[in-house]
């Protein structure tokens, strides 16, 4: 008997490598620290009714960005592990099995679980707020994406102690991927960890485009909507295109693995390429769906702190929905060297290099936009400018590589790697943080200190180039991307050693932004933002206090032009006030447990589809089944108003602080 | 156009958003990545429609007899979904039930007919792991089986739900999101027959 527990547990439970055991016991005591924590401080009431089970867009917004964050350690951590062992030839910190689920882990988690749920966080921040509604269409909806999300986060990153990490590189390519040659448990993790967490991004697009089309404030015509919104519904419409194509390619590989299926296998007629062309049908517009709101965010960020209007609104407008449509059409620039043929190659090569039209009349705008502006460097403000040159030379490479001929000396190289960190690095993690810099004090009611803000910038630009100006030449030197390591004969020794030190670099940059928010809580009576614009805003989220009411807007504003909260300042300058409707009770929605008990039976099911145990799954699709069924059956008082007295109070409260 | 602009702003002006109208247009846009997830599983069966591997293919499996009972069932619910939509206008409760009922009984029958054809062909060795033809077919059609198992249970849940909360917008709102998605699913077997049986046998 004990040997059989013995034996089992030794399957069940990664072990054999040191640093395993040192996340088991770190894990171990997160969860006993959060524990201890929250029952002495007697929070776990208030856990559960404000955030566990809050429908408030504002809070599920904030929830995304913590787990966010949290996730772009544990993928930086990947990143610099890999950094160490690649610093000098013939390291053995990492033995190349582990270091294959390390770079695959780094990929899955920077892409799929902290850019996505970072961008989602901003979305739900900023996208109510900005064209005057008092939540997004589905609330109940929107809570549920985000516990999907989670709890797919939390199957994947689970694999690391549980059974085994994904090996087979970012996007698992078949046959690599299949039964044969992952035996294990690592591919199902991978499946189950994003398709759980690929619905609630489906639903959110869904979700946010209704918001967008329907909710927007009176007046607020589509040419009046602000550019971020803007980006937010491109790259919900790319998402709704997309990720059902993912889901589908991903359902098809769990059946090649589960139920002995020949899809994507290398017998019985099966097509490794078809997995390969379905994974970039989404792969490639994914690139967009995270690259756009980046671009939004740049639009609003630059136009504030020049203390101007955007340069040519409307064609960042169209470029933005030229992007989205020609991401559609360059998947096969991603394996030009599979054979499709010269005619095919041909295609897909052009239609990649003509996104980098709009993507230029863009970056045009925005110089043009900081042209004779007023400009402050507050570090939204540098973040944004620093991007333009980093993106001019992601940009460059980028039409390097689309040249088939070119790329097949390029493929799978680190120019290859230079070029998408570029890309994914300064178009949109540079974004993101200025996004978050910027509604910081719209989400919290204070803005974060400068200067460690400004060291945390420097440290992460310099180290960035640092990082990956190397990795282009490696490429060009020969030196392919996923190795373990390398021989002195080869060269490639000193400017590894230079990139290793800008991802420390990074990784420092990363820490001061953790002082930086910690300094900016302890000394939040002085940063307080007491006039909800803080940064003299041109859109409605700045009309309001910070952080917002529940509610939002107490009177749902009449929009009359572009940069509606800019006019409407300059009016009230010279005198003329606005005439404001009367307060009245406010409809909203109550909150709900079900996301949330719903999301632990996804993850109950996810978990035993990963290690085939019928007991784990039926109990959890049925519990997924039953919430369903609750919903459908109890959604019929799931809101209540908000007496107009009541609202009034708070209005006088908050106001009052002013 | 101007109807609609007028509709509009009658709904913003006292911030509140008719939830009917917001939960039908995400309903639609629902039904477009329902579209796009069909896509996806048809471009895979017409790549790997001739992948046998020496195994059976489409023109010696299918049993047209079958298929074709199956879309005369599942065309003619479509029509009774419609039927009870119009009696729910009508304010009929009793209609409306009448013809859900009808409609289940037909969809439960062309579910009953899926199976039947499933077990068949897995009698006769052509089943899931045969050959990637194979695989793409019983996920293709399983799918959209596995739709109309899902619009069941949403219907005969509704009929609990019409039963006891009687005609609201609420309970109206579910049954035109749920007749939409019948009529959807009628679409996608269109397609199933033209591309799956008819050219398979062709």
């Amino acid at each position: 008997m004990l040997d059989k527990i013995k034996e089992f547990a030794s399957t069940f439970f990664v072990t054999g490598d040191p640093m395993i055991y040192g996340a088991d016991v770190s894990i171990a005591l997160a969860m006993i620290g959060i524990v201890f924590v929250l029952t002495y401080f007697k929070k776990w009431g208030w856990l559960w009714k404000n955030w566990l089970t809050t429908v408030d867009h504002k809070k599920v917004g904030i929830m995304y960005i913590l787990a966010a964050i949290l996730m772009l350690f544990r993928g930086g951590v990947d990143a610099l592990l890999m950094r160490i062992q690649l610093a000098t030839p013939d390291v053995t910190l990492l033995h190349p099995e582990h270091y294959n689920q390390i770079f695959t882990t780094h990929g899955t988690i920077m892409i799929l679980f902290m850019a996505m749920p970072l961008m989602f966080g901003l979305f739900n921040i900023a996208v109510p707020l900005q064209i005057g509604a008092r939540d997004v269409a589905f609330p109940f909806l929107n809570a549920l994406s985000f516990w999907l999300f989670f709890m797919g986060a939390m199957l994947f990153n689970l694999s690391f102690v549980i059974g085994g990490s994904p090996d087979a590189g970012w996007l698992s390519y078949p046959p690599l991927s299949e039964l044969q040659f992952s035996p294990g448990v690592g591919q199902n993790f991978y499946i189950w960890g994003i398709q759980i967490s690929g619905i609630g991004s489906l639903a959110t697009g869904i979700n946010f485009i209704v918001t967008i089309i329907k909710m927007r404030a009176p007046g607020m015509t589509w040419m009046k909507m602000p550019v971020f919104t803007w980006s937010v519904f491109s790259s919900c419409v790319i998402i709704i295109f997309a990720f059902p194509i993912l889901t589908v390619t991903l359902a098809l590989l769990f059946l090649d693995r589960f139920g002995g299926g020949h899809f994507f296998t290398l017998d019985f007629g099966g097509n490794p390429m078809m997995y390969i062309n379905l994974i970039w049908m989404w792969g490639h517009p994914e690139v967009y769906i995270v690259v756009l709101p980046a671009f939004g965010i740049y639009s609003e960020v630059i136009s504030v702190f020049s203390k101007k209007k955007l340069f040519g609104y409307k064609s960042m407008v169209y470029a933005m929905f030229m992007i989205a449509i020609l991401s559609f059409f360059t998947w096969a620039h991603h394996f030009f060297t599979m054979g499709s043929g010269a005619d095919v190659n041909a295609f897909f090569a052009i239609s990649t290099m003509v996104i980098a039209i709009p993507t230029g009349v863009k970056v045009f705008n925005w110089l043009f936009t900081m042209y004779r502006g007023k400009i402050t460097f507050k570090t939204p403000m540098m973040w944004a400018i620093a991007f333009i040159p980093n993106f001019l030379i992601a940009g460059l490479t980028g039409v390097m590589l689309s040249v088939a001929p070119a790329d097949f000396q390029f493929h799978n190289s680190y120019f290859l790697i230079a070029h998408f960190h570029s890309a994914l690095i300064g178009g949109v993690v540079f974004g993101y943080l200025a996004g978050l810099y910027y509604w910081w004090p719209k989400m919290f009611g204070f803005t974060l200190p400068e200067t460690p803000g400004k060291w945390a910038f420097w440290f992460w630009n310099i180290g960035f180039y640092v990082c990956f100006i190397p990795q282009y030449s490696l490429g060009l030197m020969g030196m392919t991307r996923r190795l373990s390591t390398y021989g002195w004969d080869t060269g490639w020794q000193p400017l590894n050693l230079v990139s290793t030190v800008g991802a420390f670099l990074m990784g420092i940059g990363f820490l001061f932004q953790v002082l930086q928010i910690l300094l900016g809580i302890k000394n939040f009576r002085k940063l307080k933002d007491t006039t909800g614009d803080p940064w003299g805003g041109h859109t409605l989220e700045w009309s309001i206090p910070s952080p917002a009411p529940e509610y939002n807007f107490a009177t749902i504003p009449q929009v009359e032009e572009r940069d509606d909260w800019w006019a409407e300042k300059d009016k009230r300058a010279k005198g003329i006030f606005r005439k404001q409707s009367p307060i009245e009770a406010i409809h909203m929605p109550k909150n709900s447990a079900i996301p949330f008990i719903m999301s632990v039976f996804f993850f109950i099911a996810g978990f035993g589809f990963v290690f085939g145990w019928s007991f784990f799954y039926i109990p959890g699709l049925i519990g997924v089944a039953i919430c369903m069924i609750c919903r459908s059956f109890f959604s019929y008082d799931g809101d209540y108003y908000i007496p107009a007295d009541e609202v009034k109070r708070t209005e006088a409260a908050i106001r009052g602080s002013v | 156009m101007a109807q609609a602009a007028a509709h509009q702003s009658h709904d913003h002006d006292h911030g509140h958003h008719d939830p009917q109208e917001l939960k039908m247009l995400g309903f639609w846009i629902f039904l477009v990545t329902d579209v796009i997830l069909f896509s996806t599983l048809f471009a895979t069966f017409v790549v790997l429609r001739n992948s046998t591997a020496g195994g059976p293919g489409g023109a010696e499996l299918f049993n047209m007899t079958g298929v074709i009972i199956e879309t005369f069932l599942l065309l003619t619910s479509s029509f009774t979904s419609g039927l009870a939509v119009l009696a729910m206008n009508k304010g009929s409760m009793k209609g409306l039930i009448n013809w859900l009922i009808v409609t289940a009984i037909l969809g439960l029958g062309f579910i009953g007919f899926e199976v039947y054809e499933f077990v068949e062909l897995v009698h006769e060795g052509a089943n899931f792991g045969t050959s990637a033809f194979l695989s793409a077919f019983f996920t293709l059609v399983g799918t959209h089986g596995l739709h109309v198992s899902l619009g069941l249970v949403w219907m005969i849940g509704l009929m609990f739900q019409l039963k006891k909360r009687g005609l609201t917008s609420e309970t109206k709102g579910k049954v035109s999101a749920l007749s939409l998605y019948w009529h959807f699913l009628d679409a996608v077997w269109i397609f199933l027959l033209s591309v799956v049986y008819l050219m398979g046998v062709m």
